[in-house]
């Protein structure tokens, strides 16, 4: 597990100590930092954004700053082999996140305070449901999802790699585990 | 010979049309002169746009500074002679400009041009403000976080789109004897630039509009259709979270371009949804009233 604190990362972006995340410029150089801290970590390296000490959040910094921070690790083909989990995130972070994230089709893990894990942006109910079954086990197949969801086999086999593919569980041969501390 | 331009006495966004009224007609050399002299009120509406009617003549204007010594000071400790001084040749002598003590001055008329002025606009106001919309307004105190979010997303559009420096403002007044019949905070953005037309001035988003391509079509195709002028999927968002605030919290949205303005019309208020062939006038004008929030009875 990385931590790397936002904060920083905009301190390092911009002269001045602003706390804020604000404008589509300051997105893009906050993303510019992060992104090089995650080309120096190995292979399957979970990095925790650390939201606690940014203040205010405006869309269009965090859409340039998540957006284009995730969509590349989850087309076909991603560049790196990486995973990523916010951290100190407030409810107003969560509003304006879930927000960008929906736009793209995108989502996130987030872990909240209590260091329970909450999935944010597009999913399916469906997917939510698998999801949170292999938060609740820690290591599964899809056999023992559609068990506990009643959902068919093939259709969790489905939604599990695609949940993997979208970053959002890891997959190690057939088994799915979670992101974060418990992974 | 100099074209005298008459400011009305009460100067908002209604009004700032009789100002556009008469300088339309006019060639941008002509020189003119704006007098306000007989001007007793103004809003960040106001005094924004007088610094942007400035830039957008060819030759240096003169202004005629109000005549009451207390509205004359109320703008000075709005800055607005801060940058009069530059744009005008000021007719008159004007108080000397020095930090604000108003309460309801939540953020004086401040310059917009880069990326780093959005951040000292809202580290600014995210100091002052929160005392103000949860005492004054009766905000929750996350609100307080939208309604700075708004004023940045509002100021980016002047660094991402106008193409020059604009200008902002924001304000608390007590509408007890206007439409309202609240308090509100008002926050004005203005610039002179190329305005949302020419901004969105693409074969993708003029396909939309077809032969009617003009800047109301441009306003419908960014405030109702989300477009921008970068192809770039998520774009837009700025307007979009600006909508969702005013919405959820009984505002007003108006976005003047050119010479077209739309509104998000909330129910307290009666304007039209879209205006067109308004005085044609550079760049663009935004303004978001926000009321304090009703008494739940």
């Amino acid at each position: 597990m990385t931590h790397i604190d936002v904060r920083s990362a905009l301190n390092q972006s911009l002269p001045g100590n602003y706390s804020h995340l604000v404008t589509r410029r300051t997105g893009m150089l906050v993303r510019s930092v992060i992104e090089h801290r995650l080309k120096g970590l190995a292979d399957g390296s979970v990095a925790f954004l650390d939201f606690t000490h940014i203040g205010l959040l405006d869309r269009s910094c965090a859409d340039e700053l998540l957006s284009k921070l995730m969509l590349p690790l989850t087309t076909a083909i991603p560049p790196r082999d990486g995973y990523v989990v916010l951290h100190g995130i407030s409810d107003f972070h969560l509003e304006i996140i879930e927000a960008v994230l929906e736009t793209h089709q995108l989502a996130l893990v987030v872990q909240l305070p209590s260091l329970e894990a909450k999935l944010v942006g597009a999913v399916t109910d469906e997917e939510r449901r698998c999801w949170e079954q292999v938060m609740r086990h820690g290591d599964v197949i899809a056999d023992r999802v559609a068990a506990e969801t009643g959902l068919t086999c093939e259709s969790c086999q489905e939604m599990l790699e695609g949940l993997a593919r979208r970053r959002l569980l890891r997959r190690v041969a057939n088994r799915f585990l979670p992101l974060g501390e418990a992974a | 010979m100099t074209a005298v331009i008459t400011v009305p006495a009460s100067l908002d966004e209604q009004s700032f049309e009789q100002v556009l009224e008469q300088v339309v007609p006019l060639a941008p050399d002509v020189k003119i002169l704006v007098d306000a002299r007989h001007t007793r009120f103004a809003t960040p509406y106001g005094l924004t746009g007088l610094l942007c009617l400035a830039q957008s003549r060819a030759e240096k204007p003169d202004f005629a500074p109000p005549s009451d010594d207390d509205v004359k000071s109320y703008w000075a400790r709005s800055a607005f002679f801060r940058y009069a001084e530059e744009l005008y040749t000021l007719r008159g002598p004007v108080p000397r400009a020095r930090a604000s003590q108003d309460s309801d001055v939540l953020l004086e008329v401040t310059p917009i041009a880069k990326s780093e002025d959005v951040h000292e606009v809202v580290e600014r106001v995210r100091e002052r403000a929160t005392h103000i919309l949860t005492h004054k307004l009766r905000l929750e105190a996350r609100a307080t976080m939208g309604f700075a979010m708004s004023l940045s997303e509002a100021c980016q559009n002047i660094v991402e789109h106008a193409g020059r420096g604009g200008w902002v403002g924001v304000q608390v007044y007590n509408w007890a004897k206007r439409r309202v019949g609240r308090q509100v905070v008002v926050i004005s953005v203005a610039d002179a630039g190329q305005g949302f037309r020419r901004s969105l001035d693409t074969a993708r988003v003029r396909a939309i509009a077809g032969d009617r391509w003009n800047d109301g079509e441009a306003l419908e195709a960014a405030v109702t259709q989300g477009y921008s002028r970068h192809t770039e999927s998520g774009r837009g968002q700025g307007l979009k979270g600006i909508k969702g605030y005013v919405h959820r919290h009984d505002g007003r949205l108006s976005i003047r371009s050119g010479s077209a303005r739309m509104t998000i019309v909330p129910p307290w208020d009666d304007s039209p949804a879209r205006e067109d062939e308004l005085p044609a006038f550079p760049g663009a004008q935004l303004q978001i009233i926000i009321p304090e929030r009703a008494e739940v009875v």
